[in-house]
């Protein structure tokens, strides 16, 4: 029984190991693409490696880098992310707190909105969101981030209230009764309890906001700002021939710093998602 | 505490739900009000009662997106659900590697739509190519299966972290008294790992549902609904009422079907939750 079962899982670990190298083909043919001269990309021969008259070196990513604003949307998609998702954890989680320990019909009222906004279809409110922004001179890189604590604020007060149940509120009267005010016990009690929950909130945040795509080319100003999504879409959709070269190289510089992120912090990306999943 | 928390609530309440209204609940309550409307800018709307609404649902390229997109979610359901579940299993036996594949499995969720779309765009086209076939813009077969593959691609690894979680919090003793009662494999499976299981295939179940009827990006860099608006889905069939083309008989009529997509969401969530939900057993 015990060889049978070892012969088994052998097989199992040749499939799977078949299986990842598929699944990472995908990529790794841009990745090859990404290397080629431009006159030698084509549609039927993307699955091509490059050969030595095709290679083309870093030359398509310097052309990415020096041409097609690739750096100031870089720039504008880490301004954003960063200024949303630190908001999201402090505020949202700073809100959660007060839902949590002061019952009432105004608490349980905010925890069913804040729930209820998590399933409705962002098809909803778009063009009505993009107006609201528009008005109220949200639509640059710099404001956008209160929209984002607004349509991020379900998902991160769901998850934060579900954790704040299970913190004990011994802890937190006892602060009160040593003298400290509500800010103070948040801060210097609650907060550092909350470090586990706050990496898996900002992680899915994160994840959010750094790929959207739809509600930053509604609310922001195409010709003046572009996130990564934005440029990568726009350059396909742009009149012309598209830079396939250049092109491959944009891809690889947005999914590069993503592997590598994901690579460092994969322990608590994992752990992030099923947190989030058994919450949601 | 509770009193004194609530005199310090314009600090703790007050931005997030500020950013709330003006980011959720002034859009949507504008959005179902301007459903009754036409309009161009939400200043200029004029009353027009359910009009819209019924202009949605006589709106052909309305009722096809949603006939394409109902086909669409119940396939990948299926695919993505069982083709995780399978691989959880099997990364729980503790084979050798086990890590590796996970970081593998996982990893294309964390890139974008966007990206993915147009990755997957650029390897379909070339088999197509290479075997003679037209390629996505006018291959409405290959664009259904394409979106099947690339967000099957795409979710696997999410789902088969769940369900590892939940394959995890199995019993031990559950597992021995069934070795020990004489079940094999396939009996354990159905008898004691997927009735314990029940709670992570409602999540996966639920979280593979939501993303289906609102896949938006993908269907967008995949194929832009092309041919001929057959492979546009409900998202995209909306985005385009709304921007494709000028004219103040279209916003309204975009945002009508917004409201029909929204109460078809929900009422599809709350269906599935209480289906799957009626299924778990209490550990």
């Amino acid at each position: 029984m015990k060889k049978e079962n070892k012969a088994l899982d052998m097989m199992w670990t040749v499939i799977l190991t078949i299986a990842s190298v598929l699944y990472m083909y995908p990529i790794v043919m841009i990745f090859f693409n990404s290397l080629k001269e431009e006159t030698s990309i084509s549609t039927n021969s993307a699955v091509q490696l490059p050969t030595a008259e095709t290679f083309a070196g870093l030359e398509n990513y310097l052309n990415a880098i020096n041409s097609k604003g690739f750096l100031q949307s870089l720039g504008y998609s880490i301004v954003i992310t960063v200024t949303s998702v630190i908001a999201i954890l402090l505020l949202c989680s700073m809100c959660s707190w007060y839902i949590t320990r002061v019952k009432g019909i105004v608490s349980s009222g905010l925890y069913f909105l804040f729930a209820f906004s998590m399933v409705v279809p962002f098809q909803m409110v778009m063009f009505t969101l993009s107006q609201t922004a528009d008005q109220l001179k949200l639509n640059t890189p710099w404001n956008i981030w209160i929209i984002y604590l607004g349509f991020g604020a379900g998902l991160a007060v769901f998850m934060f209230a579900g954790f704040m149940k299970s913190i004990p509120l011994e802890v937190e009267e006892a602060s009160m009764i040593d003298g400290c005010n509500p800010l103070q016990t948040y801060f210097l009690i609650v907060m550092p309890m909350l470090k586990p929950t706050m990496v898996s909130v900002g992680i899915l945040e994160a994840m959010w906001v750094w790929n959207d795509y739809l509600l930053p080319t509604l609310v922001l100003d195409i010709k003046k700002y572009k996130t990564i999504p934005m440029l990568i879409q726009y350059f396909r959709g742009s009149y012309g021939r598209v830079e396939m070269g250049p092109m491959m190289a944009c891809i690889m510089l947005t999914v590069i710093p993503i592997v590598i992120t994901y690579l460092l912090g994969q322990k608590h990306i994992i752990k992030g998602v099923a947190a989030g999943a058994v919450k949601g | 505490m509770e009193k004194a928390l609530k005199k310090y609530s314009p600090l703790f309440v007050i931005p997030t739900f500020a950013a709330f209204v003006i980011g959720f609940i002034i859009p949507f309550a504008e959005g179902l009000y301007l459903s009754f409307c036409q309009f161009t800018t939400v200043k200029n709307a004029k009353w027009v009662g359910i009009a819209n609404y019924q202009r949605a649902f006589a709106d052909e390229s309305f009722t096809n997106a949603l006939g394409f997109t109902v086909s669409y979610a119940v396939v990948s359901i299926v695919v993505i659900n069982v083709i995780a579940l399978g691989l959880a299993l099997l990364l729980t036996r503790k084979l050798k590697g086990t890590n590796i594949f996970r970081t593998i499995f996982f990893m294309p969720n964390l890139i974008g739509g966007i990206v993915l779309g147009y990755i997957w765009q650029i390897l379909i086209n070339c088999v197509l190519s290479i075997v003679g076939e037209p390629l996505l813009a006018l291959n409405e077969t290959a664009g259904y299966w394409g979106l099947i593959i690339l967000t099957a691609w795409q979710q696997i690894g999410y789902m088969m972290i769940i369900y590892i979680a939940g394959l995890q919090n199995v019993p031990g003793e559950l597992l021995e008294a069934a070795e020990i009662d004489g079940a094999n494999a396939i009996t354990t499976l159905l008898k004691v790992k997927i009735p314990m299981i029940m709670s992570s295939i409602t999540i996966c179940v639920f979280l593979t549902l939501t993303n289906s009827f609102k896949l938006f990006d993908q269907n967008l860099a995949l194929t832009a609904g092309d041919p001929k608006h057959m492979t546009e889905m409900l998202a995209l069939n909306i985005y385009n009422t709304f921007y494709a083309r000028a004219g103040a008989q279209w916003k309204g009529l975009g945002q009508a079907k917004a409201v029909i997509f929204c109460i078809l969401v929900i009422a599809i969530s709350m269906i599935q939750l209480k289906a799957t939900r009626s299924k778990e057993v209490q550990q």
